[in-house]
């Protein structure tokens, strides 16, 4: 077999598998829930196709409010992701000393490897009516009662930034590290003050890795579970959470499969509208992944 | 001692600074620190009052006392979550060796789309990865039980099912890994075995795959990680047999769980912690030689 | 008698021409050495002697047998790359025992020949070490001694001294001429540096745009260079533009800014036609010397003395502008010569060379 031939079997060779891979486990399943979200069961075994599922998700408010819900939230826990992480990643990449930057790094890395369920866990104990917080807050005298801190809206917000910062945090610090200490100089030198600098010089050009951290930080936080269901409790209203009742509790999947091509859609459409908004474009940010 | 022109100058900016991370990284650690502390508490309740150091909580025999080692749901959580870490890892390291070096090595239409389409995986989010992947196996199950009046089990929810829905994002992240060291190969490497009389087979078992092992190994961990605590893809394809993610949550929604809970948490934030570090170990350059 | 030999081969990628039609024969047991500048397609060839490029036309034979169809791995000709290659991953020992593995030879016949090949580059005892241990000059040796050890028809050698320093490079090639005697096995050299390829040689081919200038010994290139590029590119040269006046088989009379000057021409030329001429630093005299009949004359000013040890020149400045670079004449010692002094300078006819000034395609 001629050298070019062979090049040629092992590349098919090499293909066929990534090809299955995406075909089948990505690409047909997702067209998949699209099929099914779009099937309409009029009677046991009978299948129609049609758009009714789709409206009577729109004529529901608590589905639709949900969604907002979660859209709205997903967007405010992104913005704190963003001004939480920027300056621990600033640090990181451009002030600390060399040594102390691995080990900086591999501090914030090493919470990520630890599940969800246990970070939630974790705020949990400290934060329910019989956690730590409140057991401290009543032993300092600052409050007559144990004191609920679970089950609101700002607590499931904070252990969201939580489980999510340090995905902002990686992106930035790549992309911060990048940059030349002497663009700071020639800025402050050309007269700029600091605040100049830093509006003008820092944050376009780490722009890349701040859009790269916002998509993947809102992604993660529309599509989490365990966080707002567990910090949140019974109000806690997360849109996932509808997707996983229609499968599991109600087994309902021609719901479930359309709230599940809603969410997908919608986190989509704002991810456009923000990639717009900042001009730029998916090729470049995943570019810098 | 030089001058950092990227830190605010002032000395009072600078300690409101380094009070700002000091209090990030309290953030970051209060709630990992008590999941932890609390495994050690002589108490029926993860909470205070601390009634005491004990170890009860691993290795407790008899109720109300019983210890992570002795609860045999939580054993048995655990030792699925390995059997399934260990085959989704073996097999998504597998894959992303082959994407890696295909798209290092091979030039074909539609390359750049066919890239963005590999990191698709991880964007979509674990509970669509979870129910496209179980409805797709249902649709198909379904269909073989309609034609041919046989229940293809492995297509229900079970482990298998598990198994192939986290080997569907597992494969990108072992994939880039597995690229990012490729992409630094010399291939003059290769040239020259082939020069010296190996043929194409030796040369990727003697020269290539070991230059890659550092990088095969790291994504092994990596993958095993992920796997290890993923959740919400899990959760949708599961079947009777449960890792032990799925196992605590029962465990943390049910009101009243003892601290076996936190015996748990300190030991997933232990091996993760140590397979961590060891993944960085294994990736960092060897030393340099001396010169004339 | 011959171990190599190319026979118009030419290699095109695409619209790209790499090489043209060069044919070349190596004599056993020889050192031959291609010089060239970058991209002048030196790298090619060798990649199709080694068998990772397959010729677009033409031959290529190793001890009289055609290797065109041959895999890289099955010729015998062996090569030390431009960075070395060695394997990171082994020990030097694993190294240079790489190819015997390959060949599967026996655990005692590998141990022993690693012996031998560390005995004759002069490195005893190293087998054990990393390579990242060891310098660069050892480097060096340790690639040769990979190839070296299965004995190969022809040891490729592809600018290996380009990553070294000064000095080092300096030593590097007398070992290689000593290694290649030592071994008595044919080496094929390509280079940019036209001292290593001097130095080493026994025999050199100059290649430029994907085609041989020329191809001769050391002194032969260099005493009597067949075409302008080959005169520019080995050693130093005056050269200046002209146009011929009169010529009369290989006497030419040139006429340049501010006088004639007679000139030895390779081939014929015609009137009017643009040449260039070339004198080297060492033909050039101060002060008048001979009978006018057979030397050129001009006159100049000193400009600057460039001291460099033995290899001091003075810049002088001709009448009509020109900047020439003339060997010091008391070599090793100071010159009495200062800079504006008015000086004559005289150089012998026969080793003034004119060549065709025409660009090549």
């Amino acid at each position: 077999m001629s050298s070019a031939d062979a090049r040629r079997l092992s590349l098919i060779l090499l293909f066929a598998p990534f090809f299955l891979w995406i075909a089948v486990l990505i690409v047909l399943p997702q067209l998949g829930i699209v099929g099914v979200s779009l099937r309409e069961k009029i009677g046991p075994g009978e299948y129609v196709f049609g758009l009714a599922n789709y409206s009577d998700f729109l004529g529901q408010p608590i589905y639709w409010n949900t969604l907002l819900r979660t859209a709205v939230m997903s967007i405010l826990v992104t913005a704190l992701a963003l001004l939480v992480g920027f300056p621990v990643a600033y640090y990181i990449a451009k002030i600390a000393h060399r040594r102390s930057r691995t080990a900086l790094f591999l501090l914030c890395l090493v919470p990520l490897w630890v599940s969800d369920l246990v970070r939630a866990f974790g705020w949990i104990i400290l934060l329910r009516e019989t956690g730590v917080v409140s057991t401290v807050l009543q032993a300092t005298g600052l409050v007559s009662g144990p004191v609920e801190l679970l089950y609101n809206d700002a607590t499931v917000v904070v252990g969201l930034v939580y489980t999510v910062v340090l995905f902002m945090i990686v992106p930035l610090v790549s992309t911060l590290d990048g940059m030349d200490d002497s663009l700071i100089e020639a800025g402050l030198n050309l007269g700029g003050s600091r605040l100049t600098v830093f509006r003008r010089i820092v944050v376009p050009y780490a722009m890349p890795g701040i859009v790269a951290g916002c998509i993947i930080v809102f992604m993660m936080t529309a599509g989490s579970y365990l966080t707002p269901v567990l910090l949140g409790g019974k109000n806690s209203m997360w849109f996932t959470e509808q997707i996983y009742n229609q499968f599991i509790t109600r087994y309902n999947w021609e719901a479930g499969a359309t709230f599940g091509v809603l969410l997908l859609a919608f986190t989509s459409i704002v991810v456009w509208v923000g990639l717009r908004l900042t001009g730029q474009n998916l090729a470049s940010t995943v570019a810098t992944r | 001692m030089t001058m950092n022109v990227a830190a605010p100058q002032s000395p009072l900016l600078r300690w409101i600074y380094r009070g700002y991370l000091l209090a990030f990284f309290v953030y970051l650690a209060a709630p990992l620190l008590v999941a932890g502390l609390f495994a050690f508490n002589d108490s029926q309740f993860p909470s205070l009052p601390w009634q005491g150091w004990t170890l009860d909580w691993f290795f407790g025999e008899a109720d109300p006392k019983v210890g992570l080692f002795h609860d045999r749901r939580l054993i048995e959580g655990l030792a699925t979550s390995f059997k399934v870490g260990l085959v989704v890892s073996a097999l998504s390291v597998l894959a992303g060796m082959g994407n890696a070096f295909l798209f290092e090595r091979y030039d074909f239409p539609g390359k750049r789309y066919l890239y963005v389409l590999m990191v698709v995986p991880l964007v979509i989010p674990g509970v669509i990865v979870g129910i496209s992947i179980l409805v797709f196996a249902s649709t198909i199950a379904n269909g073989v039980e309609d034609a041919l009046g046989w229940d293809w089990s492995l297509l229900r929810p079970g482990l298998p099912l598990v198994v192939l829905g986290q080997f569907s994002f597992l494969t990108t992240i072992t994939s880039l890994v597995i690229a990012a060291r490729l992409r630094k190969f010399d291939i003059a490497l290769e040239e020259a075995a082939l020069n010296l009389g190996a043929g194409r087979g030796r040369v990727l078992a003697t020269i290539t795959i070991p230059y890659l092992m550092p990088a095969l190994v790291s994504a092994f961990i990596v993958a095993f990680l992920v796997s290890f605590e993923n959740f919400n893809t899990t959760l949708m394809l599961v079947g009777s047999e449960a890792p032990l993610t799925i196992t605590m949550y029962d465990r943390v929604a049910k009101v009243g769980s003892t601290p076996v809970l936190n015996a748990v948490s300190f030991v997933l934030m232990v091996g993760s912690g140590v397979l961590a570090l060891l993944s960085v170990i294994v990736q960092r350059d060897p030393k340099r030689g001396t010169d004339d | 008698m011959f171990d190599l030999q190319c026979q118009n081969v030419t290699k095109k990628f695409g619209a790209l021409t790499a090489v043209s039609g060069v044919s070349l024969d190596v004599p056993a047991g020889s050192f031959f050495s291609i010089l060239g500048p970058s991209g002048c397609g030196k790298t090619t060839l060798m990649r199709m002697i080694a068998g990772f490029e397959t010729p677009t036309s033409g031959d290529i034979s190793i001890k009289g047998r055609s290797v065109v169809g041959t895999p890289p791995n099955k010729r015998n000709v062996k090569m030390v790359f431009q960075h070395l290659a060695l394997f990171p991953m082994m020990n030097v020992g694993e190294n240079i025992a790489y190819g015997l593995r390959c060949r599967g030879a026996g655990k005692a016949e590998i141990a022993d020949k690693v012996r031998d090949v560390l005995d004759r580059i002069g490195l005893p005892g190293v087998a054990h070490k990393q390579v990242s241990q060891l310098s660069g000059g050892q480097k060096q040796r340790i690639a040769i001694a990979r190839c070296m050890v299965l004995e190969p028809d022809v040891l490729l050698l592809d600018e290996p001294l380009g990553a070294l320093d000064l000095k080092l490079r300096e030593r590097m090639k007398i070992e290689l001429k000593l290694l290649q005697h030592q071994f008595n096995t044919t080496f094929l050299y390509i280079t940019h540096d036209q001292s290593e390829a001097l130095v080493m040689s026994d025999n050199v081919a100059v290649m430029n745009a994907g085609k041989f200038e020329q191809i001769g010994t050391p002194q032969e290139l260099y005493h009597r260079p067949s075409s302008g590029f080959v005169a520019g590119f080995v050693g130093d040269s005056n050269r200046w533009r002209g146009r011929v006046a009169s010529a009369a088989g290989a006497v030419c009379s040139i006429e340049v800014d501010g006088g004639t000057v007679v000139a030895a021409s390779s081939g014929p030329l015609a009137r009017g036609e643009e040449v260039e001429v070339f004198v080297r630093p060492e033909a050039i005299a101060i002060g008048p010397q001979g009978s006018a009949g057979g030397n050129n004359r001009m006159a100049g000013t000193v400009d600057s003395l460039l001291f460099n040890g033995a290899n001091s020149r003075i810049l002088v400045r001709s009448a009509a502008g020109a900047l020439l670079e003339v060997d010091s004449p008391a070599a090793g010692e100071d010159t009495p010569l200062r800079p504006g002094d008015a000086v004559e300078l005289s150089f012998a006819h026969a080793r003034t060379l004119c060549f065709s000034a025409a660009a090549r395609p």
